[in-house]
């Protein structure tokens, strides 16, 4: 059995998946650490790889002229990195970086891709779990932007 | 806790002992007893009306240890005409105080349990009094956790507190901003988010709420979703208070007065009235 495989399995994300799902994803999945400060992704970027975070803190960011790099949200142990692998055209949106060190799985976007064209029940699930993340993180944007602590 | 004074409708003099800026618009101030006022024992998550002479009275929670009830600490916002007053005061000015007000934090009914304080903004004030008395009565709780949010590294409140608790090492300190440029190593994102990371057990989880309504409500679907019950989440809500002691009806929330009933009540008698604009 590939040492991945109950790493995949125990992670929240892909908590619950059926094990022939999560051996199809191995084939996709490599282990990766990232030291503080070091860049994962540049926004522009081919959006080759998606991650699924262990262990430390990834800033996702975007720089603005003038005011410098800002930090828009932090994905940290138990949490997903990375959508654009999923959605066209495929380009990383922002920028990430290791806030601590990071242990993460990276997984090949095209290798995904294709096995969940070949498997729908496996694309419809990582698709349902991927909307679930973006439904929270609209949700916390939304909040964000109501700056609620401007008079609290 | 019976401790309000023999008139609550008069305030007792306290004079400024030393004033903290924390943030660029949060102050605090500590009070000590002037003109024979008595010290008042206050239980966390009560608050004081605060009478700035010549300008006007606010509700403001009590921000100080509650085992040192000599030294009457209060943290706020300059936001409004009392409230900018009483920054612009300085060491030996008197304010009035009526109080100490309405319920407090069930610190007591937490014994034994998980405890998960939550608090937004300057919302960190109301809960640290209870952070105080779980840390001086530490074994008598499970677990731990402090999760805080703000608008921007600049305005994280009670920085030294923080570090403190952290370092303490048997209580889980989460902060996070609502935006920050580089520089800030820590978290940035809303609070409901960052309870996701604490830890935790639901089913002997006693959580305490503090901050915006908005960022209350969404907190508490988070815990609930982590399966937290309903009766066991307790927030703390702001209505317009006067009287504070109920007579007025100014804070009228429902069936409860806010300045009587609350300011802390239980999410399950609050989760569907807060959802109705007009009350």
């Amino acid at each position: 059995m590939n040492t991945l495989e109950p790493i995949l399995a125990e992670h929240p994300f892909l908590h619950g998946l059926a094990p022939a799902h999560v051996s199809l994803l191995v084939g996709c999945a490599s282990n990766v650490v990232f030291q503080p400060g070091e860049t994962v992704f540049r926004e522009g970027d081919p959006a080759d790889d998606f991650f699924i975070v262990r262990e430390g803190d990834v800033g996702v960011e975007l720089h603005v002229p003038g005011q410098g790099t800002m930090t828009i949200a932090t994905v940290g142990a138990g949490e997903i990195l990375g959508w654009s692998w999923l959605v066209p055209p495929h380009r990383c949106a922002f920028s990430a970086r290791a806030a601590t060190r990071v242990r993460a799985i990276s997984f090949d976007g095209a290798c995904l891709r294709d096995k969940c064209d070949r498997d729908p029940a496996l694309g419809y699930e990582l698709l349902k779990r991927v909307a679930m993340v973006m439904a929270d993180r609209l949700q916390a944007t939304r909040l964000q932007l109501l700056d609620l602590y401007e008079r609290h | 806790m019976e401790a309000v004074a023999a008139d609550p409708m008069l305030p007792a003099p306290w004079r400024v002992a030393r004033v903290r800026r924390d943030t660029a618009d949060t102050f605090t101030l500590d009070l000590a007893p002037a003109g024979g006022a008595a010290p008042a024992p206050f239980a966390p998550g009560q608050f004081n009306m605060l009478w700035a002479f010549g300008v006007g009275e606010v509700p403001i929670s009590i921000s100080g240890d509650p085992a040192r009830p000599a030294v009457l600490r209060h943290t706020t916002r300059a936001v409004g005409t009392v409230t900018r007053a009483m920054a612009r005061l300085r060491r030996g000015g008197v304010l009035g105080v009526r109080g100490p007000f309405g319920s407090a934090w069930p610190t007591d009914e937490a014994e034994g349990a998980d405890v998960v304080l939550v608090a937004g903004g300057i919302g960190l004030a109301p809960l640290r009094p209870a952070l105080l008395r779980i840390l001086a009565r530490r074994r008598r709780y499970g677990r731990v956790v402090v999760a805080y949010g703000t608008r921007t590294p600049a305005d994280v409140l009670f920085r030294d507190d923080l570090q403190r608790w952290q370092a303490r090492g048997d209580v889980e300190v989460l902060v996070t901003v609502d935006r920050a440029a580089g520089g800030w190593a820590g978290r940035v994102g809303v609070v409901p988010s960052v309870l996701r990371l604490a830890s935790f057990d639901p089913a002997r989880t006693v959580a305490m709420v503090c901050g915006p309504e908005v960022m209350m409500r969404f907190a508490a679907q988070e815990l609930l979703r982590r399966g937290v019950a309903p009766a066991r989440i307790h927030v703390s809500v702001e209505r317009n208070m006067k009287c504070a002691v109920g007579f007025c009806g100014h804070c009228q929330l429902g069936p409860d007065f806010v300045c009587r009933d609350g300011p802390v009540l239980p999410w399950a008698r609050l989760a569907t009235r807060l959802l109705v604009p007009e009350v």
